[in-house]
């Protein structure tokens, strides 16, 4: 027996072991029901293989490990896949995780399997591997996969392993029974790592009141061939610790956020040997494992070999358990295990005790008094921190000090809390003060990291737009260059052109310049001194320069007054015609007002008003001859001649309807309305033709434009319908009239019907251009074929008025419509014809 | 199913401050029957006088502070800072002497700074150092041992002690009874030799076995406390051993000018001091690597003060200032932790 150092601290709380060593291991009814966690590590939960109602085999593996850290899940026994799904987990969070519950069949019929044999001739990867296949994981504490530790041989040099049987947590008795009843089992787990770690020394790391275990493991171990010693060490908790082991076994200390295997030390439970052990020989994965059910509720405290996934309540009916004294269950020890709410929690592969505590044995936490800073956590910390130091922080929330306080070497043993004389949960505030701090890290770090991106986009964006404005400029650089270039022969050009400003000033200059010599020569001559001759020489210069100037002027004045003087001549003409038919209208009302009162002279008034009608008439005469000149300028000029023409329509009607009143009246002065009616009709077909005129110049303009071409045919149409309308309202009133009047009237309408057959054939015509522009450029059928047959609803409207007009003339008209919308839809069908074979 | 829910641990050692307290209490026994043997009955009047102003004036402010009275009252806290107060002052201090006493360590220098816990100093040794300040002549009116009053056991009668705290007496009490304490007579011992001056002085002739016996009495008590490891050997031994290792060196050098060692350790407040005050945990620093420190600053000032100063003992001044030390101390004491090569010092932190 080698020597063993000391660790600071430790706590000597009431064992409370003897209580269920008194049975051997026993065994618990099969449950009907086993439900296994996917996860009972830390690390990734395992990835289950079954569905819900497949049937499973014991030792079938139901789950398979998902990376490094995972471990693969078997079937505790025969039954079937009831579920998938959430349910009450051991752990300390209290929450739901998945499980695969079993519903048991009672055959307990093996899945096939063996041991590997001899694994000494095996690769030890491969050893490894089946491990890993058979879900083994560490007993003791976290549940570490043992397979992860195993490869720790592969990068560190590991010279000593050492078995942990310490067990120094009170009341469990999982290991010191296993130890007691099945060492050689524990002994060939340990082989089986020697082979795979090849450590120079192993240790058995004991505390001395396990007696029975300590005795039972030197007699199997007698002759034993490994380098391996039995390391009694004294009673105290936490012992058992991983570190605090190592330092009593080795006298060295796990440097702080390092693990073991960094000063080549390996550490295992004993119940995980035995599962190695069962792995490796017999190739049962890890399904059942040996639980201590104690503590004051229960009458027959003991040990069970447990099938992972069992509820505690099978457990603790083993165990005989008096439901009326159970006040708190806790899965682990008394010091750092954790309180089950209900009995349908299931074992997993670290529950290594189920303590089903009285009030009287765990009564409930006395109230938290002050801190006296008595100093005694300090003396019991296996750390050797200052507990009440980090009490201190942790409820100021000074999380800085608390970290440098070491906080997170803190391993939550409880032993301060044991001691706490004021009943402080100390071990609470190191967690809340971990958890605080590790949120506040990631926090940081989340933080970090968006600000590193927040300032690679800033950067970015900085780039793109330093990169934009190089362009920017380079470009602007070249527009300046090319601008340079172009401007050259511009300035020159503007140089060039005549400068009416500066000609003016010229003009005016030379003229001042005259005018000085010519006083210069008048004041000599009046005073007949000085050299008149030579100063008469100079003003003719002078003269000769002023004419030229002038002459310059006058040249370049007209040469800009050219394109203006159509435009302002028209306005003015505007203007004065404007004035003329306000003057007549005036003269008029006048000769009206004079009539009704039948006074004043109205010889005179009629006289003023025949005046005021020739100035109106030359204006607008003027106007029109303006305003035909400037047509073909544009679009804008055919509308004025439209407004004027329908203008001239309206005072025209205006006039009719007055001369019809006058008739229907028997008014004197009919003459004189009638005459007014003609000039006001000739007028009107002036205004009329005009518009045409320039209609047909803008239209003519520009055949080949398909823009315009609708709008003139809308015109034209426009045109032809309005003509018709006359026509009607001609043919309408000459039926009221008598004798002269209707001759008149019908020479009248004579002509309307010439202007409306021409409109018509202006009409057809460009429709039928149109209609042949379309055909060859052999565009849209589709338009062509709506053209069709807008073209034959025109003939059927038309057929359908011919046959209810009676009148002749009416007949006629409509009849030679007909006509051309006959030729028209025909036209239309045929180059449908010929465009829709393509 | 209805389980409670608890985090770990979930056993706890049989102890709380209450028991802490008691402990305290039962530890001072052997002194304050050692006090009663040799000074009389004062002593123990002190204590049950003190004793009832601190239960009074810490429900008072229990009630101010709007904190629940049986909760706290329980924890005896008060009760033995009272005590330590009565043992301190001198037996026959009149009654509002301990009043004032009292009332400055419980409502001054415990709750205005935020109750049991709370306190940066000593409330003992704050109030024993206000009212040594304030009434020196009261407070230097030490009792004489028995052996210097009479004849046999003779120490004033408890009616007459009660009389004279509670009433005033005749100076011809006071003479009879009261006299210089040995750190007096060696303080004020004008251009004597300590040789010649304990020769003259009869209270160091003959009766400095009182002290030396008072002082076993409180090392006692001590021990019991260390052994039920309600107080940690560190800052009894450093200062201790510093007062001896000093008072020896000055000593072996100048034995005419300075008192012997075992003078310093056995007389005056330092046995009292060493295992009752300086070990009180809230004032005092955190680490045990940081009460070595502290007790042996503590040893040192006090045979500074008692050597050069003014007041002839020093523990209320030297626990004090070591008061103020305290968090600095922590600072820089921190125990090297498990898996550290060497252990953190400073603030650590920005706060």
């Amino acid at each position: 027996m080698g020597k063993v150092f000391a660790f600071h601290g430790g706590i000597h709380p009431p064992e409370n072991k003897k209580q269920s060593t008194r049975q051997p291991i026993g065994r618990v009814p099969l449950p009907r029901m086993l439900y296994v966690p996917l996860q009972q590590h830390i690390g990734m939960a395992a990835s289950p293989l079954v569905e819900v109602g497949e049937k499973v085999l014991k030792g079938q593996l139901i789950a398979e490990p998902v990376g490094r850290i995972s471990a693969a899940l078997h079937a505790p026994t025969s039954g079937t896949i009831r579920s998938i799904g959430p349910h009450p987990v051991p752990h300390a969070s209290g929450l739901d995780s998945d499980c695969i519950c079993i519903e048991t069949d009672g055959e307990e019929r093996w899945a096939e399997h063996q041991g590997l044999g001899d694994y000494t001739q095996l690769e030890r990867s491969q050893v490894i591997e089946h491990i890993r296949q058979c879900g083994i994981a560490g007993m003791g504490g976290a549940g570490f996969p043992t397979d992860v530790k195993l490869h720790l041989g592969d990068d560190h040099i590991v010279n000593t392993l050492i078995i942990n049987a310490a067990e120094c947590e009170p009341y469990i008795t999982a290991d010191d029974m296993l130890m007691r009843e099945r060492a050689e089992e524990i002994l060939g787990g340990i082989r089986v790592l020697n082979y795979l770690l090849k450590p120079s020394h192993i240790m058995i790391g004991i505390e001395d009141n396990k007696a029975h275990a300590i005795h039972t493991l030197e007699k199997v171990l007698k002759g034993c061939e490994l380098n391996l010693d039995i390391r009694v060490v004294p009673t105290k908790y936490p012992s058992g610790g991983e570190r605090q082991l190592i330092k009593l076994l080795t006298d060295i200390e796990v440097p702080s956020g390092k693990i073991p295997a960094d000063i080549g030390i390996v550490c295992q439970n004993v119940g995980t040997m035995s599962a190695v052990y069962r792995a490796v020989h017999k190739g049962e994965p890890l399904i059942s494992r040996v639980v201590t059910v104690t503590g004051d509720a229960v009458a027959q405290p003991q040990n069970f070999d447990t099938l992972i996934g069992t509820p505690f309540a099978d457990l603790l009916d083993a165990a005989h358990v008096y439901e009326n004294k159970l006040y708190r269950l806790v899965m682990g020890g008394p010091m750092m295990g954790v309180t089950v709410e209900h009995d349908q929690i299931p074992v997993i592969k670290t529950t290594n005790c189920i303590i089903a505590a009285s009030q009287d044995e765990m009564p409930p936490a006395q109230q938290e008094q002050p801190c006296i800073r008595c100093g005694m956590c300090e003396q019991v910390c296996p750390a050797e921190l200052l507990p009440q130091q980090l009490y201190w922080f942790a409820k100021g929330k000074e999380f800085d000090k608390a970290k440098h306080h070491n906080l997170f070497d803190c391993i939550e043993c409880g032993a301060c809390a044991y001691v706490c004389p004021s009943s402080i949960p100390l071990v609470q505030y190191y967690r809340f003060a971990k958890s605080e701090i590790r949120t506040e890290e990631a926090e940081q770090r989340k933080a970090d990291h968006a600000r590193q991106r927040f300032e690679a986009r800033q950067a970015r964006l900085e780039r793109e737009k330093e990169e934009k404005e190089a362009r920017r400029k380079a470009r602007a650089e070249e527009a300046a260059k090319a601008q340079k270039a172009r401007k050259t022969p511009e300035a020159e050009a503007t140089a060039q052109a005549p400068d009416l400003a500066s000609l003016k000033t010229a003009a005016a200059v030379a003229r001042t310049k005259l005018k000085k010599a010519q006083k210069a020569l008048d004041a000599a001559r009046e005073s007949g001194e000085g050299d008149i001759s030579e100063l008469e020489a100079a003003v003719a210069t002078a003269q000769a320069n002023a004419d030229k100037a002038q002459q310059a002027l006058e040249q370049a004045d007209t040469a800009a007054a050219k394109p203006a003087a159509a435009e302002v001549d028209t306005k003015q003409l505007k203007t004065a015609a404007a004035v003329a038919r306000t003057k007549l209208k005036k003269a008029q009302k006048a000769l009206d007002a004079a009539r009704e009162s039948g006074e004043v002279d109205l010889a005179t008034l009629e006289a003023d008003v025949n005046t005021a009608q020739a100035a109106a008439d030359k204006a607008q005469q003027a106007l029109e001859q303006a305003q035909a000149g400037a047509a073909p300028a544009g679009d804008a000029d055919v509308k004025q001649l439209k407004t004027a023409a329908a203008v001239a329509r309206t005072k025209l009607k205006k006039a009719r309807d007055a001369l019809k009143n006058a008739e229907s009246k028997g008014l004197d002065g009919l003459d004189k309305l009638r005459a007014t009616v003609e000039a006001l009709e000739t007028k009107a077909d002036a205004a009329d033709k005009a518009y045409q005129n320039a209609e047909k110049a803008a239209g003519g303009s520009a055949p080949g434009e398909p823009k315009a071409a609708p709008v003139d045919m809308k015109a034209l149409k426009q045109q032809v319908s309005i003509m018709r309308t006359k026509l009607k309202k001609a043919e309408a009133a000459l039926e009221g009239l008598e004798g002269e009047e209707r001759t008149q009237a019908e020479q009248a309408l004579q002509e309307l019907r010439q202007r409306h057959e021409e409109a018509d054939k202006a009409f057809k015509a460009a429709e039928q251009a149109q209609i042949d522009a379309a055909a060859a450029k052999g565009v849209d059928l589709k338009q062509l074929k709506i053209d069709a047959a807008m073209a034959r609803a025109a003939v059927t409207k038309l057929e359908r008025s011919l046959s209810k007009t009676e009148e002749a003339d009416a007949r006629a008209s409509l009849e030679s419509e007909l006509v051309a919308a006959k030729r028209k839809a025909d036209a239309l069908n045929e180059t449908l014809k010929q465009h829709e074979p393509a | 199913m209805s389980l409670i829910r608890m985090s770990s641990p979930h056993v706890y050692k049989a102890n709380s401050t209450a028991n802490v307290m008691r402990l305290v209490m039962l530890a001072m026994l052997p002194g304050i029957l050692a006090m009663t043997l040799f000074f009389g009955w004062g002593t123990l009047i002190q204590i049950a006088w003190a004793a009832l102003l601190a239960l009074g004036f810490e429900a008072a402010m229990l009630k101010l502070r709007k904190r629940p009275l049986g909760f706290y009252l329980g924890d005896y806290s008060a009760i033995v800072t009272a005590m330590l107060i009565a043992v301190a002052l001198p037996p026959l201090a009149p009654w509002w002497l301990t009043g004032v006493g009292v009332f400055v360590a419980i409502v001054i220098a415990k709750h205005l700074y935020g109750g049991l816990g709370q306190n940066p100093f000593n409330p003992a040794m704050v109030a024993y150092a206000l009212l040594l300040i304030s009434f020196p002549v009261e407070m230097t009116r030490w009792n004489l041992p028995f052996v210097l009053t009479g004849e046999g056991w003779s120490i004033a009668p408890f009616f007459d002690t009660l009389g004279v705290i509670f009433g005033g007496a005749e100076p011809v009490f006071f003479d009879q009874f009261t006299g210089a304490t040995p750190l007096d007579e060696i303080r004020h011992r004008g251009g004597l030799t300590t040789e010649e001056a304990w020769r003259q002085s009869e209270v160091l002739a003959q009766g400095i076995g009182a002290w030396h016996a008072v002082s076993a009495a409180w090392l006692m008590g001590g021990i019991f406390l260390l052994y039920r490891k309600v107080i940690t050997w560190h800052a009894p031994v450093a200062m201790l051993v510093t007062l001896g290792l000093i008072s020896s060196m000055f000593f072996g050098f100048d034995p005419d000018n300075y008192a012997d060692p075992l003078f310093h350790l056995t007389t005056g407040a330092t046995m009292l001091a060493a295992f009752f005050i300086i070990t009180d945990p809230v004032s005092s620093a955190t680490s045990n690597r940081g009460r070595l420190v502290f007790g042996a600053c503590i040893g040192l000032l006090v045979f500074i003060i008692r050597t050069w100063g003014n007041y002839p003992d020093g523990f209320a001044f030297a626990v004090l200032l070591m008061n103020l030390a305290a968090p600095f101390i922590d600072l820089y004491t921190q125990p090297r932790s498990y898996g550290h090569s060497r252990a953190n010092k400073g603030r650590g932190g920005n706060s």
